[in-house]
Protein backbone atom coordinates (compact mmCIF):
# COMPACT_ATOMS: atom_id res chain seq x y z
CA UNK A 1 0.00 0.00 0.00
CA UNK A 2 0.81 3.13 -0.70
CA UNK A 3 2.56 5.26 2.10
CA UNK A 4 3.37 9.14 2.52
CA UNK A 5 4.10 11.79 4.97
CA UNK A 6 1.81 14.13 6.58
CA UNK A 7 1.41 15.90 9.43
CA UNK A 8 -1.85 16.60 11.39
CA UNK A 9 -2.61 20.33 13.48
CA UNK A 10 -5.43 19.97 15.86
CA UNK A 11 -7.11 23.06 17.90
CA UNK A 12 -8.58 21.18 20.72
CA UNK A 13 -11.28 22.90 23.38
CA UNK A 14 -10.17 24.76 25.62
CA UNK A 15 -12.81 23.78 28.43
CA UNK A 16 -10.78 20.71 29.43
CA UNK A 17 -7.60 20.90 31.18
CA UNK A 18 -4.37 20.49 30.10
CA UNK A 19 -4.28 16.83 31.01
CA UNK A 20 -7.51 15.80 29.41
CA UNK A 21 -6.68 17.73 26.43
CA UNK A 22 -3.50 15.56 26.01
CA UNK A 23 -5.01 12.56 26.84
CA UNK A 24 -7.30 13.13 23.76
CA UNK A 25 -4.20 13.64 21.55
CA UNK A 26 -2.70 10.69 22.82
CA UNK A 27 -5.68 8.78 21.68
CA UNK A 28 -5.34 9.83 18.26
CA UNK A 29 -1.39 9.40 18.25
CA UNK A 30 -2.68 6.18 19.81
CA UNK A 31 -5.09 5.37 16.41
CA UNK A 32 -2.69 6.21 14.12
CA UNK A 33 -0.04 3.45 15.82
CA UNK A 34 -2.52 0.89 15.77
CA UNK A 35 -3.69 1.62 12.01
CA UNK A 36 0.13 0.63 10.18
CA UNK A 37 1.54 4.43 10.68
CA UNK A 38 4.41 5.41 12.19
CA UNK A 39 4.56 8.66 13.93
CA UNK A 40 8.18 10.66 13.66
CA UNK A 41 7.10 13.77 15.99
CA UNK A 42 4.71 14.91 18.32
CA UNK A 43 4.61 18.44 19.29
CA UNK A 44 2.32 20.08 22.37
CA UNK A 45 2.27 24.18 21.47
CA UNK A 46 -0.17 24.73 24.66
CA UNK A 47 -2.93 27.04 24.70
CA UNK A 48 -3.15 29.48 22.66
CA UNK A 49 -5.17 32.49 21.55
CA UNK A 50 -6.96 31.81 18.19
CA UNK A 51 -6.99 34.92 15.46
CA UNK A 52 -10.84 34.74 15.46
CA UNK A 53 -13.42 33.18 17.43
CA UNK A 54 -14.13 29.38 16.67
CA UNK A 55 -17.22 27.92 18.18
CA UNK A 56 -17.30 31.00 20.48
CA UNK A 57 -14.03 30.40 22.00
CA UNK A 58 -11.31 32.79 21.77
CA UNK A 59 -8.76 30.04 23.15
CA UNK A 60 -7.57 26.68 22.24
CA UNK A 61 -4.99 23.57 22.80
CA UNK A 62 -2.76 23.46 19.51
CA UNK A 63 -1.57 19.85 18.52
CA UNK A 64 1.12 18.73 15.56
CA UNK A 65 1.94 15.34 14.85
CA UNK A 66 4.13 14.01 12.22
CA UNK A 67 3.70 10.81 10.81
CA UNK A 68 3.83 8.24 7.87
CA UNK A 69 0.73 6.35 7.05
CA UNK A 70 -1.34 4.60 4.37
CA UNK A 71 -2.89 7.19 2.48
CA UNK A 72 -6.28 6.13 3.00
CA UNK A 73 -5.67 6.25 7.20
CA UNK A 74 -6.73 9.73 6.75
CA UNK A 75 -9.71 9.43 5.12
CA UNK A 76 -10.78 7.46 8.74
CA UNK A 77 -8.77 10.03 10.85
CA UNK A 78 -10.17 12.66 9.52
CA UNK A 79 -13.78 11.34 9.95
CA UNK A 80 -13.28 10.64 13.46
CA UNK A 81 -11.88 14.22 13.70
CA UNK A 82 -15.15 15.54 12.53
CA UNK A 83 -17.20 13.53 14.92
CA UNK A 84 -14.88 14.51 18.03
CA UNK A 85 -17.00 17.32 19.86
CA UNK A 86 -13.57 18.36 21.70
CA UNK A 87 -11.57 19.28 18.16
CA UNK A 88 -12.52 22.93 17.35
CA UNK A 89 -10.47 22.61 13.58
CA UNK A 90 -8.03 20.07 11.71
CA UNK A 91 -5.67 20.17 9.46
CA UNK A 92 -3.81 17.58 7.75
CA UNK A 93 -1.10 18.29 4.89
CA UNK A 94 0.88 16.09 3.00
CA UNK A 95 4.89 16.70 3.56
CA UNK A 96 7.14 17.20 0.15
CA UNK A 97 10.19 16.13 0.26
CA UNK A 98 11.37 19.92 1.36
CA UNK A 99 8.71 20.05 3.82
CA UNK A 100 10.08 17.02 5.80
CA UNK A 101 13.74 18.40 5.25
CA UNK A 102 12.51 21.85 6.75
CA UNK A 103 10.83 19.25 9.58
CA UNK A 104 14.11 17.90 10.19
CA UNK A 105 15.80 21.08 10.57
CA UNK A 106 13.35 23.01 12.98
CA UNK A 107 13.65 20.08 15.49
CA UNK A 108 17.39 20.42 15.28
CA UNK A 109 17.15 24.27 15.75
CA UNK A 110 18.37 24.99 12.25
CA UNK A 111 16.08 27.00 10.47
CA UNK A 112 16.39 30.02 12.14
CA UNK A 113 20.50 30.08 11.38
CA UNK A 114 19.82 28.88 8.05
CA UNK A 115 17.16 32.26 7.31
CA UNK A 116 19.36 34.62 6.00
CA UNK A 117 18.35 38.41 7.55
CA UNK A 118 17.06 39.75 4.13
CA UNK A 119 14.44 37.24 4.78
CA UNK A 120 13.49 38.80 7.56
CA UNK A 121 13.61 42.43 6.19
CA UNK A 122 10.19 44.39 5.81
CA UNK A 123 8.46 45.12 2.45
CA UNK A 124 7.95 48.49 1.56
CA UNK A 125 4.64 48.83 1.09
CA UNK A 126 4.74 51.98 -0.79
CA UNK A 127 2.18 51.66 -3.68
CA UNK A 128 3.27 54.94 -5.71
CA UNK A 129 6.88 53.96 -5.74
CA UNK A 130 6.74 50.97 -7.38
CA UNK A 131 4.41 51.84 -10.50
CA UNK A 132 6.28 54.21 -11.30
CA UNK A 133 8.70 52.45 -13.56
CA UNK B 1 38.18 66.97 -7.58
CA UNK B 2 37.98 63.47 -6.55
CA UNK B 3 38.75 60.45 -8.21
CA UNK B 4 35.13 60.05 -10.40
CA UNK B 5 35.67 63.28 -11.90
CA UNK B 6 39.08 63.30 -13.13
CA UNK B 7 38.67 60.13 -14.37
CA UNK B 8 36.65 61.09 -17.81
CA UNK B 9 36.97 64.91 -18.83
CA UNK B 10 33.98 64.92 -20.68
CA UNK B 11 32.02 63.68 -17.95
CA UNK B 12 32.26 67.24 -16.17
CA UNK B 13 30.41 68.90 -18.47
CA UNK B 14 27.72 66.59 -18.22
CA UNK B 15 24.85 68.45 -15.90
CA UNK B 16 22.36 66.71 -14.55
CA UNK B 17 19.09 69.19 -12.97
CA UNK B 18 18.63 65.80 -10.57
CA UNK B 19 21.15 63.47 -9.38
CA UNK B 20 20.76 60.28 -11.48
CA UNK B 21 21.05 58.42 -8.70
CA UNK B 22 17.90 59.16 -7.43
CA UNK B 23 15.18 57.81 -9.57
CA UNK B 24 17.64 54.48 -8.96
CA UNK B 25 15.57 52.16 -7.34
CA UNK B 26 16.74 48.95 -5.40
CA UNK B 27 15.93 45.75 -8.01
CA UNK B 28 13.14 43.76 -6.53
CA UNK B 29 14.17 40.56 -5.75
CA UNK B 30 12.77 36.83 -4.75
CA UNK B 31 13.89 35.93 -0.88
CA UNK B 32 12.98 32.62 -1.01
CA UNK B 33 14.92 32.21 -4.60
CA UNK B 34 17.93 33.99 -3.06
CA UNK B 35 17.99 32.68 -0.08
CA UNK B 36 17.59 29.22 -0.82
CA UNK B 37 14.34 28.54 0.69
CA UNK B 38 12.32 25.70 -0.14
CA UNK B 39 9.61 25.30 1.85
CA UNK B 40 7.36 28.05 3.57
CA UNK B 41 6.06 26.45 7.03
CA UNK B 42 2.24 27.81 7.44
CA UNK B 43 2.59 26.91 11.34
CA UNK B 44 5.21 30.45 11.70
CA UNK B 45 2.36 33.29 11.67
CA UNK B 46 4.78 35.67 12.39
CA UNK B 47 7.10 34.84 9.70
CA UNK B 48 3.97 35.20 7.07
CA UNK B 49 2.77 38.37 8.73
CA UNK B 50 5.59 39.75 6.36
CA UNK B 51 3.46 39.27 3.22
CA UNK B 52 0.28 40.43 4.33
CA UNK B 53 -1.01 44.08 4.87
CA UNK B 54 -2.54 45.79 7.72
CA UNK B 55 -6.28 44.06 6.96
CA UNK B 56 -4.27 40.76 6.74
CA UNK B 57 -4.74 40.52 2.67
CA UNK B 58 -2.31 39.27 0.71
CA UNK B 59 0.41 41.94 -0.28
CA UNK B 60 0.74 41.33 -4.21
CA UNK B 61 4.08 39.90 -6.04
CA UNK B 62 4.40 43.60 -7.50
CA UNK B 63 5.21 44.54 -4.10
CA UNK B 64 7.44 41.65 -2.15
CA UNK B 65 9.11 40.81 -5.54
CA UNK B 66 8.72 36.95 -4.77
CA UNK B 67 8.86 34.69 -7.76
CA UNK B 68 5.81 33.26 -8.91
CA UNK B 69 6.38 30.32 -7.88
CA UNK B 70 6.97 30.78 -4.42
CA UNK B 71 4.17 33.53 -4.14
CA UNK B 72 1.81 30.82 -4.73
CA UNK B 73 3.50 28.68 -1.95
CA UNK B 74 3.00 31.82 0.28
CA UNK B 75 -0.31 32.16 -0.49
CA UNK B 76 -0.87 28.37 0.49
CA UNK B 77 0.72 28.96 3.83
CA UNK B 78 -0.96 31.97 4.76
CA UNK B 79 -4.30 30.43 3.79
CA UNK B 80 -3.54 27.19 6.05
CA UNK B 81 -2.69 29.52 8.52
CA UNK B 82 -5.84 31.53 8.54
CA UNK B 83 -7.87 27.81 8.68
CA UNK B 84 -6.13 27.18 11.98
CA UNK B 85 -6.81 30.43 13.35
CA UNK B 86 -3.47 31.71 13.38
CA UNK B 87 -4.08 34.26 11.17
CA UNK B 88 -6.61 36.34 11.03
CA UNK B 89 -9.44 36.46 7.48
CA UNK B 90 -10.10 40.15 8.07
CA UNK B 91 -8.75 42.50 10.09
CA UNK B 92 -7.86 46.19 11.31
CA UNK B 93 -4.59 47.23 12.37
CA UNK B 94 -2.76 43.83 11.85
CA UNK B 95 0.59 45.65 12.42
Amino acid sequence: MNTAQYETTLILTPEKSDAEVSKIAKGYTKFLKSNGAKIIHEEAWGLKNLAYPIRKKNTGYYFTVEYQAPTDLIATLELNLKRDENVLRFLTVKLDKYAIDYNERKRKGRVGKDRVAAAAEPIEQTETASEQS
Amino acid sequence: MNATATASPLQKDIKFLTSPKLGMRKKKYCRFKKLGIKYIDYKDPDFLLKFLNEQGKILPRRLTGNSLKYQRKVATAIKRARQLALLPYVTDLLK
